[in-house]
């Protein structure tokens, strides 16, 4: 049994590759996450869809007002600078190109950057939200996930199996076992944890893990 | 001119069965509690108004609002991107048994639909959803080597508006994040209904400050210290 970076490691991962200054759209749930780990020195604005931007952490309980939130529906706070605006607005700047990054979750990622979020099968409700918007427009398009299912099935595949959210709109992946690139309609390992080989790495991956160069070992923080 | 008019009664007027009805809002910030429960109050009287679409990007949360029209049973069809909610027993149960009807529109594309019916824009391409299954029977149409999607305007009979200040003519502003969705159905909608925390006079609002404009607004009604939907959620209260 390899080991693997927690969610929060994950997280940290995919923080240190925001820009000073860097327009950011975190997806509801585990991408939330990512803005606890700004790297030092570093301020991220972060957007939400609902019409917020440069929000900050939550209140404490008990401060909350309940016109103040993101799109996860959770209060938030505002940072000097913070602006609202009404929902073209707010989608003009995910799919007008001006987000520098957008960070989702996935249940599959495909070689050819199509991703898989938003549904899985016909059963109960659907619901998608601005997941389709955000996956078009934002300069880098990443995702975070655990690299298997929770039954061990690869989330990384040659073709998505669930109903997609975007077509070829995928650029970067971090994993719990590695850094990954999308190029050519290719997944090219940049980084991976340096106690996995890469026999067992492809062994977890649905489709074949390109070397370009060199790689990397993956490290993190204890956190 | 005075768009105000004297009772929630009064403001929700003339809404009949059938009716297209957006109501502004996202999750509990900017819906219109108590112009939404003074449907409800006419639908328990007389009946009507039955089988509305309803435009919003939810479809309910507990027993209150949007949920608690849906529970009377007064609504056809939700146009929506997100039907879930932390209580969505309401559209989920008549959803499941096949009595609501579901349009899932992304939501970008339901906020630029809404634009666009307000701005008189038929139909505009945009790159969400292409290659999906919300994609599917629309025609797709490809623009500098990327593929776009054609979707339609979206139009209702009547909006329903919570606005933090309204002069007496229908000038607007909103409170924080319940703005939304807000603007752009006050401009979409033959019936633009607002209900206001205060109303002043023409002239008390600062112009730079306006967010809405009067000639998007039918009628106003003062609501001091309005209900907010996600406290009563987390106060349990259901509207019945």
């Amino acid at each position: 049994m390899t080991s693997k970076l927690t969610n929060a490691q994950i997280a940290w991962r995919a923080a240190q590759d925001i820009e000073d200054g860097a327009y950011v759209n975190l997806g509801i749930g585990f991408p939330e996450m990512v803005a606890k780990f700004q790297p030092p020195g570093r301020q991220a604005i972060f957007h939400t869809e609902n019409g917020v931007l440069n929000f900050g952490e939550s209140p404490a309980e008990g401060e909350e007002d309940w016109d103040l939130i993101n799109a996860g529906k959770k209060a938030i706070t505002l940072k000097p600078g913070a602006a609202f605006f009404h929902h073209a607005d707010s989608f003009a700047m995910v799919r007008g190109g001006h987000l520098d990054v957008a960070i989702l979750g996935a249940y599959e990622v495909a070689e050819t950057g199509d991703l898989a979020n938003w549904s899985t099968g016909p059963k109960g409700v659907p619901a998608v939200g601005g997941a389709m918007d955000l996956v078009h427009g934002a300069k880098r398009v990443a995702v975070i996930t655990d690299h298997v299912t929770k039954d061990g099935r690869p989330k990384l595949v040659r073709r998505c199996s669930l109903p997609l959210t975007g077509v070829g709109c995928v650029t970067r992946i971090y994993t719990s076992l590695a850094v990954i690139d999308i190029e050519d309609s290719h997944f090219v390992l940049r980084e991976k944890l340096a106690d996995i080989s890469m026999d067992a790495l492809q062994a977890v991956t649905g489709a074949p893990l390109v070397v370009s160069g060199s790689v990397a070992d993956l490290l993190v923080p204890e956190l | 001119m005075n768009k105000t008019v004297p009772d929630l009664a009064a403001a929700v007027a003339g809404i009949t069965d059938g009716m297209s009805l957006m109501v502004g809002g996202f999750g509990g910030s900017g819906a219109p509690i108590e112009l939404i429960h003074a449907l409800i109050d006419r639908f328990k009287a007389t009946g009507s108004p039955a089988r509305l679409t309803v435009i919003n990007n939810n479809a309910g949360n507990g027993r209150i609002g949007i949920a608690a029209m849906i529970d009377a049973g007064m609504v056809a069809t939700m146009v929506c991107s997100f039907p879930r909610s932390a209580d969505p027993r309401a559209f989920t149960e008549k959803y499941l048994a096949g009595e609501i009807g579901l349009e899932l529109v992304p939501q970008g594309t339901l906020a630029e639909r809404i634009r666009a019916g307000g701005a008189g824009i038929p139909a505009f391409y945009t790159p969400s959803s292409f290659g999906t299954d919300l994609a599917k029977g629309k025609p797709v149409a490809e623009f500098d080597g990327r593929h776009y999607v054609q979707e339609r305007w979206l139009k209702a009979d009547a909006a329903l508006i919570k606005a933090e200040l309204a002069d007496t003519m229908g000038n607007l502003t909103y409170r924080m994040a319940a703005r939304n969705f807000s603007p752009l159905m006050a401009a979409a909608a033959k019936v633009t209904i607002v209900q206001a925390s205060r109303v002043v006079a023409p002239g008390e609002i600062d112009p730079e400050q306006v967010i809405t404009p009067s000639i998007f607004v039918d009628r106003i009604v003062e609501v001091a210290d309005p209900q907010q939907e996600e406290a009563l959620m987390r106060e349990g209260v259901a509207y019945a």
